[in-house]
């Protein structure tokens, strides 16, 4: 594809100002779907996690899950909406084989949660308020693969393949309001703001909200308005950017793309864009036309959702404290400084160290092996750190490292294996025999044989050298492969100098 | 009153044939049903909620418990095409919505 002209970008938020606007997609991780009782699992084999409702079969009938109705005003109360009286349900109609139905059932003009607002703290602290203009809640679409062609996209295919698991996933759908006065910060905003709703829906406990596995989807829109115009520019919305670092780089690049089509006098086309990770540019996709013309009109097989105040007030009362004040709390419990605890925040590895000092390591300890050695995984290999090991594993790490089963060295070496999907900690110490060795006759042999082939050294801790024991120390170290706790073998060095 | 473009928009967004003569028709015939409904509607008051649904009942909930699924094979027994696990569609110039 022809490479997009790009401004500068410091010019372009010289001479024009974002404008953002977010539809986050949530998958509910409830046990079934919205409308049927299939399990709520994408994955495994193609269509077998389906029932005569997700298939749109003559006579079928959804059902409203009750669990994904609480989820939902879970959710829509932690983004501080308002939560309907009444919503219904609405046909949303199109066709297109993601959806056997030939519609989408959504929510349309009576959503179940509107006019919220969403602090969003930035890297320096700063908080911005983002004002959510609506939640309401929908089912997902099958999975197409498309065959034949070179590419794999949708352009030459020759025909499509299409697994109906994800069919009726529940999915809340988050819409902000027109998002102004990010200005340069925009797309650190943009970050911060999904990153804030991916905190959000995971303290709540409804979603995995992993990025990279798609439960839970961003599409940026954006607009450039030249300065004191007033007038607003024409959008463009970007599709499904799958990782937080994506929404920073999709936006940057949009201004940068947009403004350079403006200063030139060229208008910006209302379309539908995708984001190539790879190449770091957005493409043109479908332009707005009669297709978006979806016709909703009220689903008949299905009844308004009215909940109770008391149910409303009941789970208003279960809502976690907000990440916002949740962060403040745990940075003085942990006694972090600002730049160690923003560290984290900004790694996106909050909840991992939440979850890894609730399972037992040092907030010190868990901040250690997130941030060091699983990010410089993850980052080598371009995955979140969050998908490589989970918080229980590398508390299990840490307390095998405490007990001196396990030196740091070592530790990494068991790290690796659990990465690499060996197992949890303890199986790969077995598999790969990693454990410390802990008995002294071992290594009391070992350092004898040293000692014995390095008199002179011997002689330098009799005449109390005792920094000459480093030696020694090495030796004995490389004779057991590094599996040898270095404290305890300089103990048993100087004894059994001095016993000689 | 409901046009002729109305109805040929209409017919192309849900994918059906129709020929001219039949388009003037529909269009006749829609203009009639929507007449008598706009008649309908003089009856309610400002005081009558509009409704989508015409049995007063709310909140018809299933509990979030897994149920019996189709197997792939059952699920593919009506398909004209599939690849023994999938269904096979032509490829379709369009895109998730």
């Amino acid at each position: 594809m022809a490479k997009a002209e790009l401004m500068d970008y410091d010019l372009a938020i010289e001479m024009y100002e974002p404008v953002l606007g977010f539809e986050v997609h949530v998958e509910l991780n409830t046990r079934t779907k919205m409308f049927s009782d299939a399990p709520n699992f994408f994955g495994g084999e193609p269509n077998t996690n389906i029932t005569p409702v997700d298939l749109g079969l003559p006579g079928s009938l959804p059902v409203v899950n009750e669990q994904a109705i609480k989820y939902s005003i879970s959710l829509g109360l932690a983004l501080g909406c308002s939560i309907a009286p009444s919503s219904r349900f609405a046909r949303k109609n199109y066709f297109y084989p993601d959806l056997a139905k030939n519609y989408q059932i959504s929510q349309f003009d009576e959503p179940i949660a509107f006019d919220g607002n969403v602090e969003v703290e930035l890297d320096d602290g700063r908080v911005f308020q983002v004002s959510i203009e609506r939640a309401h809640m929908e089912e997902d679409a099958g999975k197409l693969t498309h065959v034949g062609g070179s590419t794999g996209r949708i352009q030459g295919a020759e025909y499509s393949l299409v697994d109906y698991n994800r069919a009726g996933i529940p999915l809340v759908e988050i819409v902000t309001n027109m998002i102004h006065g990010a200005e340069r910060d925009a797309p650190e905003l943009a970050k911060a703001y999904v990153s804030t709703i991916r905190d959000i829906v995971r303290s709540l406990g409804i979603s995995d909200a992993r990025m990279e596995r798609g439960n839970l989807r961003c599409d940026a829109n954006i607009s450039l308005s030249p300065r004191g115009s007033g007038i607003l520019g024409t959008r463009t919305e970007t599709k499904n950017v799958n990782s937080l670092r994506s929404v920073e780089r999709t936006i940057r690049y949009e201004i940068q793309r947009q403004a350079a089509i403006l200063a030139k006098g060229g208008t910006i086309i209302q379309e539908t864009r995708h984001w190539h990770e790879d190449t770091g540019v957005t493409s043109a996709g479908r332009p707005k036309s009669d297709a978006d013309d979806y016709r909703y009109f009220p689903e008949p097989d299905l009844l308004p959702v009215e909940p109770s105040d008391a149910l409303i007030a009941e789970l208003r009362a279960a809502l976690p404290e907000s990440p916002l004040l949740m962060r403040r709390r745990l940075k003085a419990d942990w006694g972090f400084g600002d730049t160690d605890f923003q560290s984290v925040v900004n790694a996106g590895l909050l909840v991992e160290l939440v979850d890894t000092v609730a399972a037992g390591a040092s907030p010190q300890a868990a901040r250690k092996w997130w941030m060091g050695e699983i990010s410089r995984t993850a980052n080598d290999r371009g995955l979140e750190a969050a998908s490589l090991v989970t918080p229980a594993q590398v508390a299990a790490l840490v307390s095998m490292v405490d007990s001196g089963e396990l030196t740091d060295s070592l530790a990494r070496q068991v790290l690796e294996g659990v990465i690499a999907g060996e197992g949890t900690p303890a199986e790969v110490v077995a598999a790969r025999g990693l454990a410390v060795v802990s008995d002294d006759g071992a290594l009391i042999a070992a350092i004898d044989a040293a000692l014995a082939s390095q008199p002179d050294v011997l002689a330098k801790i009799r005449d109390g050298k005792v920094q000459a024991a480093g030696a020694v120390i090495g030796s004995v170290m490389k004779a057991m492969k590094g599996q040898a706790d270095a404290a305890r073998v300089r103990e048993l060095v100087l004894v059994r100098a001095s016993e000689q | 009153m409901i046009t002729t473009e109305q109805v040929a928009h209409l017919a192309n967004l849900a994918r059906i044939a129709l020929t001219p003569q039949e388009i003037d028709k529909l269009a006749g015939e829609l203009g009639i049903i929507v007449d008598a409904i706009a008649k309908v509607s003089e009856v309610a008051g400002a005081d009558v909620p509009a409704t989508s649904h015409p049995i007063p009942l709310t909140n018809v909930f299933r509990p979030d418990v897994p149920g019996e699924t189709l197997t792939a094979a059952q699920a593919l027994a009506g398909a004209p095409e599939h690849d023994g696990s999938r269904f096979k569609v032509s490829a379709i110039l369009g895109e998730e919505q």
